[in-house]
């Protein structure tokens, strides 16, 4: 499984989804309505690292974080 | 490493420790930036979160590049609520020449409010509320918007 955590100002819980790559992750949020609208602002981190790419494959204990619009300072 | 604190920055403890740390290293300039904290549109205070695993790789790179030009740079940042007049934000760059450390300051403040992962909120009659306006999206947001 595959963990997603929501950052910032996103209310959402963490959640585990079963999923093999970005893409497949990318459906999976779109059908989720307190998300979907977040998902156009949300930068992208695999294991804590941002990535730029959709083709990213997932394996078991990966986690995914979305990082919405930030300010800092 | 970024310094991070629970409320607002000690700023004359800091610049005095990172003052310590650099005075004997040969750097010929030592220049700090200091984000306060305004009395604007009835706000309480501001209170920031962070999310210190990407912070600490992006600041990471950035003293790689600092490095790479003879420079080293610090940083402190609050976490929590940093009411009116107190500061949230610190940043120094040591360089043996001023020029340096002058150019190197710009970029990195600059890029520190377009990619650092820090959420702003603004607090008015202690509700907490995100500071949507403000923000930036991080560069290659929208990557799952497909």
């Amino acid at each position: 499984m595959v963990k997603v955590e929501f950052l910032g100002p996103i209310k959402k819980e963490q959640m585990s989804v079963d999923v093999k790559d970005l893409k497949e992750l990318a459906q999976l949020l779109k059908s989720d309505p307190d998300i979907k609208e977040w998902l156009k602002e949300c930068a992208v981190a695999v294991n804590d690292n941002l990535v730029n790419s959709l083709d990213v494959e997932l394996k078991d204990g990966d986690k995914v974080s979305l990082l919405p619009p930030v300010c800092g300072g | 490493m970024v310094e991070i604190y629970e409320g607002p920055l000690d700023i004359k403890k800091i610049f005095s420790s990172w003052y310590e740390w650099g005075k004997d290293r040969n750097f010929g300039a030592f220049i700090t930036f200091v984000g306060i904290v305004r009395d604007e549109e009835g706000i309480e205070a501001l209170s920031f979160e962070i999310y210190e695993p990407v912070l600490s790789r992006w600041f990471d790179r950035w003293q790689q590049k600092a490095k790479s030009r003879g420079a080293y740079i610090k940083m402190a940042h609050s976490k929590g609520d940093v009411p009116l007049h107190e500061s949230s934000y610190a940043a120094a760059v040591f360089s043996p020449k001023r020029r340096v450390a002058l150019e190197l300051m710009d970029e990195f403040v600059e890029d520190f409010k377009a990619n650092a992962p820090i959420w702003k909120y603004d607090v008015k009659k202690s509700n907490r509320i995100y500071a949507k306006e403000r923000s930036h999206p991080i560069e290659g947001s929208g990557l799952l918007d497909i």
